[in-house]
């Protein structure tokens, strides 16, 4: 697998750490209710087609939100999170 | 040598080399396989089979050998099932046979054969099932024993590998027409073409079936063609490489046989695996003959037909009399071609009734060899024909079931082939891997022009789809024969006919498979073994999917084919985890003390990547508990210096600093007045603990933070992360200065008397006091000075630049020794830091929650952090949970042992007992007592209470008193001294 790291361009995966899903983009707000937070900390789904998730690039320290194909292996899109 | 043609092959003759072969030396040439080496010396019994032990010789001239597997001996090492068609030969190779004893002509497993009608498939499932308690202690090992093949040497192996990426433009697989084609259309467009071919010398059958192309024989328009490549900067040609799989984003794998074929390889590799990244991939790996099924066709002498073209025209091995079987045009022209050789051709038998019979050699039209002769090698072969059965004298069988397209790298990402009803085999599909095009044999063209023709026409469509400006490149001219083929699998004539070699599978064990139920490919393939040998079943499965097809009614189509699956041949670990051991598996990280500590006789310890020093022994110590005890006292009552370069350091600068620390860390970070420092602990989001450390504020906008060792990389990824993710747009930037920096903990009563020696302007309690942080010039070096303390007693913390790290510490260890202290390593930093309840991973092991360690205070109220929502959850504080506490034994001497688990005095060690567990553990001589650190249900509510600590690993059962975890100066006043 080869993951297009935006700033380093197409990379072995072996450079990456996997961290998840990339719902942990959206952080609730301190005080949103504890079924918000179970939510974005929990709960994930695994979906058989298109996911987005975050690697980690190690080399340069850029985190990377991939969408891409669990069925096919298609990396879709690598866009910087920042 | 008497099995050669004069003067035929591409062998070189001026270049003889010797070699043995199951002790006996035998003479071949440069150019040679041993394969070919051993059949033109004669030697057609090479090995005995996996199960039966019957006599084998080579089958094939290429990787897919099923039946030729040999052992290389190399002084103490022996490399097993290396296959004789693959090694090629040097002066001095040491081969021996294996799976016999004690011999290859006489092998006593042999009546193995003899109980056949026992062995079939299923035996093992259906004999071996009862006594239930017989599987492990008597079957297995008993079956294992019986088991395999070659034998490894036992030794480890010492042999140099190596790993390597590429990169290219067009990666074509395969050099025979199709691929050489490929590769010219692409290298002459100027794209950078990669030419892999397993072969030790590229051509393909061009090299074997030598057609004539453009006016030129086969070898020497290959050759033309490979001096043009050679000249192209932009191609790389790979011999000895064969891709042995597909993987995503256009990455195969490849293994080179880099030193293999060499008396002395000297500084080169064995072998080297490779990653090579492509933008494009042109599969040119041609197509596989297979043997028909008819009984005893295992004999040593039955080969495939193209076996028998390549050694005859590649290597003039002189193959006696041969009969052709066949079902095909090729198999025909194969005896045509051996003929114009001067090869004797004995018959072709062909199961064909129309077959051509005016020919220079007799033919059997709707004939079918039903039997061989000959014990140790072939004498008889017996053709039913129109007319009878008739017995031809032969010392080969040449057989041809058909070709198979060999397509195995465009089903490992889980393509599906399709089956051609007119070629009788699998095709690939367009598009089975993105970017992968197939071109040639490997999808069904046979002829040397169509073979020519599309290589060329599949490389201009992939310069056109990249772009790239092709040339028009004239054909060259070659046969165009056309293929045709009857299907025929196996020879229905009692006996036993065999379709795996490798794994002694025959025709009757799959057509029992089907009527036991296992008619389902993939169930037919594990209940037989069949396609599970070293081959893979390369020459076979086809053939047994058609007998399992037959067997079912359900024709081949239906039936499908088991699953292909990287490797395509045998990769040897030690080439995939090249330069994954010693140092290359874990690298070592050395302190700028390093040195030193170690000329001061410190048993080092493994701290991550890190060493560092575990103690420090002096004369007449005899056990690290009396040196561990000394350095403790030292630090206690005088001055102990240490190397704390390990822990993480990261550089944070920005006018946004400040409120970016507040977010990381739990406790507020924006308030510290430059030139303090304060402790910060920081949470994962879900609410655990994930790290502590210290942060100094050394200017308005630039702090210093420190991870723990083991954490110093999670923490700045999760740092570059709470960045990037949810405040991208602060003027925040941070990096890591861990190496850059070495720093030392001074500590004792003593320690700023010891400090002062060092710094050009001295520090006294008021004008640097606790917790301060700034730059110190540090014997004349610009460094950085921190009053801060791990062990409990009053501490700085001195930093210089790495470069300076050695000359620090050495100064630092002579002053503190004149001054009745000296170095401390690990185990005398465990016990201060127990002494005083400071936590490190052992406490907070990623399940714990700044409740539990009884830090919920430093949650700050008044700003949010990461995790700070999470950790205030139910269920994540409250008096269920398991708090921190410390554990003084009731007889001070009894020893306590981290990873105890903690019970109520009376209660049985059970789980639904369990009141928590001992975390850290050390004696300290400063209090005469054996002290611990651990978890407790409800712990801070029942200090005072006695519970026992039960190691159940160590037979230990202690009577403790649950106390704060801080045994030693609960009030700091040292600390802050």
């Amino acid at each position: 697998m080869r993951i297009s790291c935006p700033c380093c361009g197409p990379r072995d995966r072996r450079e990456f750490t996997y961290y998840g899903a990339a719902d942990y983009l959206n952080r609730p707000a301190l005080d949103a209710d504890a079924s918000a937070w179970d939510d974005y900390l929990h709960l994930r789904d695994n979906p058989a087609g298109e996911t987005r998730d975050l690697w980690y690039h190690d080399p340069c320290g850029t985190w990377v939100a991939v969408t891409r194909d669990t069925v096919t292996h298609a990396v879709i899109a690598a866009e910087a999170v920042a | 040598m008497t099995h050669r043609i004069p003067g035929k092959g591409l062998i070189d003759r001026t270049r003889p080399l010797r070699f043995s072969f199951d002790g006996r030396e035998f003479e071949g040439f440069q150019g040679d396989t041993l394969a070919s080496a051993l059949l033109a010396n004669g030697v057609q019994l090479v090995g005995r089979s996996f199960k039966y032990h019957r006599p084998r010789g080579v089958l094939t001239a290429g990787s897919e050998e099923p039946n030729a597997l040999v052992e290389v001996i190399e002084g103490k090492q022996k490399t097993p099932n290396v296959r004789a068609t693959v090694q090629e030969l040097y002066g001095g190779l040491t081969v021996q046979s294996q799976n016999r004893w004690p011999s290859l002509r006489f092998d006593v497993m042999a009546v193995n054969d003899r109980f056949a009608p026992f062995l079939s498939a299923g035996f093992y499932y259906k004999t071996f099932m009862w006594p239930r308690a017989f599987w492990e202690k008597v079957y297995e090992p008993a079956i294992r024993r019986a088991a395999g093949l070659g034998a490894l040497s036992g030794l480890h192996d010492e042999g140099r590998y190596e790993k390597a990426f590429a990169f290219c433009d067009v990666l074509v697989i395969g050099a025979g027409p199709t691929g050489l084609m490929a590769a010219l259309v692409a290298g002459r467009a100027g794209a950078d073409v990669i030419l892999a071919d397993e072969d030790a010398r590229m051509g393909g059958r061009l090299l074997s079936d030598q057609p004539e192309v453009a006016g030129q024989s086969g070898p020497d328009w290959a050759a033309d063609m490979l001096a043009e490549l050679a000249a192209m900067p932009n191609v790389r040609l790979m011999t000895r490489t064969t891709v042995t799989g597909v993987y995503d984003g256009g990455t195969f794998g490849a293994l080179q046989r880099v030193g293999l074929h060499l008396a002395d390889p000297g500084d080169l590799p064995r072998e080297c695996f490779w990653r090579i990244v492509a933008k494009r991939a042109v599969l040119a790996t041609g197509a596989l003959e297979r043997p028909i099924a008819h009984p005893d066709n295992d004999r040593p002498g039955v080969m495939l037909a193209s076996a028998v073209q390549s050694y005859v025209a590649r290597y003039g091995v002189n193959p006696g009399r041969v009969v052709v079987f066949g079902n095909n045009d090729s198999a025909l022209q194969a005896a045509r071609d051996l003929t114009a050789q001067g090869v004797q051709v004995a018959g072709y038998v062909d199961p064909r009734a129309d077959v051509s019979v005016l020919e220079e050699f007799p033919v059997y039209p709707g004939g079918q060899v039903v039997g061989t002769r000959g014990r140790l090698g072939l004498r008889e072969v017996a053709v039913r024909h129109g007319g009878g059965v008739s017995m031809l004298t032969a010392e080969t069988l040449a057989l041809s079931g058909g070709w198979n397209p060999s397509l195995h790298l465009t089903c490992h990402l889980g393509g599906r082939p399709d089956w051609d009803e007119r070629l009788a085999a699998f095709v690939p599909r367009a598009g089975m891997v993105a970017g992968m095009s197939v071109a040639g044999a490997a999808r069904g063209r046979f002829s040397t022009a169509a073979c020519l023709a599309d290589g060329a026409a599949l490389a201009a469509e992939v310069l056109a789809d990249m772009g790239i400006a092709g040339h028009d490149m004239p054909l060259p001219a070659a046969e165009d024969r056309s293929y045709a083929i009857a299907p025929f699998w196996a020879v229905d004539a009692g006996g036993r006919a065999w379709l795996d070699f490798a794994n002694d599978v025959t025709t009757k064990d799959v057509q029992q498979a089907a009527q036991e139920g296992f008619s389902s490919v993939e169930h037919m393939k594990r209940y037989t073994t069949q396609g599970m040998a070293p081959d893979q079943g390369k020459s076979s499965n086809v053939a047994a999917l058609a007998v399992l097809a037959d067997a079912t009614g359900q024709g081949i189509s239906a039936t499908g084919t088991t699953t292909f699956r990287p490797p395509y041949t045998p990769v040897s670990i030690a080439a995939m985890g090249a330069g994954g051991r010693g140092m290359g598996f874990a690298p070592e990280r050395l302190l700028t003390s390093d040195s030193q500590t170690r000329a001061m006789g410190a048993p080092m310890i493994e701290a991550g990547l890190w060493y560092r020093p575990s103690y420090f022994p002096r004369a007449g110590e005899a056990t690290w508990r009396e040196a561990c005890d000394r350095e403790v006292s030292m630090v206690r009552t005088a001055v102990g210096v240490c190397d704390v370069s390990t822990l993480g350091k990261i550089d944070v600068q920005g006018p946004d600093a400040d409120r970016f620390l507040d977010l990381i860390y739990t406790n507020m970070m924006s308030s510290i007045k430059p030139g303090r420092t304060r402790y910060g602990l920081m949470l994962r989001e879900d609410g655990h603990v994930m790290d502590d450390g210290t942060c100094a504020r050394l200017g308005e906008a630039h702090f210093l933070i420190t991870t723990t060792t083991a954490a110093a990389g999670p923490v700045m990824r999760h740092m570059d992360f709470v960045h990037q993710a949810f405040c991208g747009d602060w003027a925040v930037r941070f990096t890591s200065v861990t190496e850059q920096w070495a720093q030392f903990a001074l500590a004792g009563p003593k320690a700023r008397e010891l400090v002062n020696k060092l710094l050009e302007t001295p520090v006294d309690a008021e004008n640097f006091p606790f917790m301060a942080c700034g730059p110190a010039r540090i014997l004349g070096v610009e460094g950085r000075l921190f009053r801060i303390s791990f062990s409990g007693e009053m501490g700085y913390e001195i930093a210089v630049p790495a470069r300076f790290g050695a000359a620090v510490f050495e100064r630092l260890v002579a002053e503190a020794e004149a001054m009745g202290g000296g170095a401390y390593g690990m185990e005398a930093l465990n016990v201060l830091r127990i002494e005083k309840g400071f936590i490190t991973h052992a406490e907070i092991h990623g399940r714990v929650t700044a409740f539990d360690i009884g830090m919920q205070g430093m949650v700050s109220a008044k700003k949010d952090c990461i995790g700070k929502s999470a950790s205030q959850r139910p269920g994540l504080m409250g008096p269920e949970r398991e708090q921190l506490v410390g554990l003084v034994p009731v007889d001070p001497q009894a020893e306590l042992s981290a990873g105890a688990h903690l019970y109520n005095e009376n209660d049985p060690a059970t789980r639904v007992n369990n009141q928590g567990y001992v975390t850290s553990a050390g004696y300290s001589p400063t209090l005469q007592s054996w002290l611990a650190l651990g978890f407790l249900r409800d712990g801070r509510a029942r200090h005072g209470q006695i519970i026992r600590l039960d190691d159940g690993l160590r037979g230990r059962k202690v009577a403790c008193k649950v106390v704060h975890p801080v045994f030693h100066d609960p009030e700091g006043g040292k600390l802050r001294g």
